[in-house]
């Protein structure tokens, strides 16, 4: 079946099968940030937006995607910048390979608690799985990422009353 | 993995009825645990165009729809208001917010999965089940029944109780070791245990709140059918059963 979306601003037409998931389909058009961990529904480390929502990839059945804007780690390259340098700072990074997953779950936070707690960050991203680390540095990390985008929003704040 | 020869949009709860009266289709949810089951089916019936992803509140009832998903169930204001907080401290510890994002309360109330939280819950809460062709069917009698043919429409939780849950798990993720639920009515307490390792079921009915200690939890904990799995053994079970149950009365009781 042929199957079209958005992927980050851009549209595509894909030949896919009746069981694919989402994640096949990007995996095929060479979206790399896209992982599979666990085989489990589990991991978290294929994580895409469907629509604005952070899913699972592995699990939502490709015809689904007709219509839908998806985006993906590739699609936020600005804001991977920022969270990205707040990671290694903290030298949350060991392997990395479950950080683009980690990522975009925790833009999605980002939106949703922007000032989350420590505990909320924790339950927030309880699905995303990491088996080098033991999780702190990458939540300094976080909290240090969440202080810089209300700063900046403040900032913005500051600049419009100004003028 | 899962595998299937056509997916199929279905067009009315007509269509989606007459496609799965054959064997070899499946109905798919939000596709968490179908995938992994490595089942193999002429025909996927999907559900998300028919307007079944809405949480509705009526005077006396909730009616959700089969394809709300776990998250939508878990932070909608109105149900935390009327139940005391239950769905968000039921569901919270299920996997991560974007498994929850997909899982949908029809996959998981139609499954009757052993390890279920939500099906504790709704169980407690005295929940009804709306099948298109059949009907209504209390939870109570739908949870025991074989899976069957009908297309799950809705959930329809009743007004008018105040709920809550306790469980324990190995690690924050997994599935529950054992889960307990407990509702508050004018007609007394409803005590749900799942997770036994089976279907959840209702222990206890229209308890007079005065009864609950853990004398009587105890008591109670004992005619509890249970069983051993990986995750634990059916002494360990019956160990923590009181203690859960006692937790899970005492934050209805609050709520």
């Amino acid at each position: 079946m042929v199957i079209g979306f958005t992927l980050n601003g851009r549209k595509v037409t894909v030949q896919a099968e009746a069981d694919d998931s989402l994640y096949t389909v990007l995996r095929a058009l060479h979206v790399s940030s896209v992982k599979c961990g666990c085989e489990t529904t589990n991991c978290g480390l294929c994580t895409v937006y469907m629509n604005g929502r952070a899913v699972l990839s592995c699990s939502v059945p490709a015809p689904r995607c007709e219509g839908c804007e998806i985006v993906t780690l590739e699609g936020l390259q600005e804001e991977a910048k920022l969270l990205g340098g707040c990671l290694a700072d903290e030298g949350a990074e060991q392997c990395g390979f479950c950080a683009p997953g980690l990522m975009m779950n925790v833009f999605a936070l980002a939106k949703e608690k922007p000032d989350a707690a420590p505990e909320e960050i924790d339950a927030y991203l309880a699905g995303n799985l990491c088996r080098c680390s033991g999780y702190m540095s990458q939540r300094r990390a976080i909290l240090r990422y969440l202080e810089m985008k209300r700063d900046a929003l403040a900032a913005d704040g500051q600049e419009v009353r100004e003028r | 993995m899962a595998a299937f020869r056509e997916y199929v949009f279905a067009q009315s709860l007509e269509e989606a009825y007459r496609l799965n009266r054959q064997k070899s289709a499946v109905i798919v949810g939000g596709n968490m645990w179908l995938r992994m089951c490595g089942m193999r089916r002429r025909t996927a019936i999907d559900l998300t165009r028919l307007g079944l992803d809405k949480i509705e509140e009526e005077e006396d009832a909730f009616r959700v729809g089969a394809m709300v998903t776990l998250r939508a169930l878990e932070t909608d204001a109105r149900l935390n208001a009327a139940f005391g907080g239950a769905f968000a401290a039921a569901l919270s510890p299920i996997v991560g917010t974007q498994f929850r994002n997909g899982a949908t309360v029809g996959g998981s109330v139609y499954s009757r999965f052993g390890f279920s939280d939500v099906s504790a819950l709704l169980l407690s809460l005295d929940a009804r089940v709306m099948l298109h062709g059949r009907g209504e069917v209390a939870l109570e009698d739908y949870q025991f029944e074989a899976w069957d043919r009908d297309v799950l429409t809705h959930v329809v939780i009743p007004k008018g109780r105040r709920a809550g849950i306790s469980s324990v798990r190995l690690s924050a993720t997994d599935f529950p070791v054992l889960v307990a639920a407990a509702a508050r009515s004018a007609s007394g307490l409803r005590l749900v245990v799942g997770a036994r390792p089976a279907r959840a079921m209702i222990v206890c009915d229209g308890m007079d709140p005065a009864r609950v200690t853990p004398q009587e939890m105890e008591r109670l904990a004992q005619s509890i059918p249970l069983g051993s799995n990986l995750r634990a053994s059916q002494a360990y079970r019956r160990k923590i059963a009181p203690v859960l149950l006692m937790r899970a009365a005492a934050a209805c009781m609050e709520g």
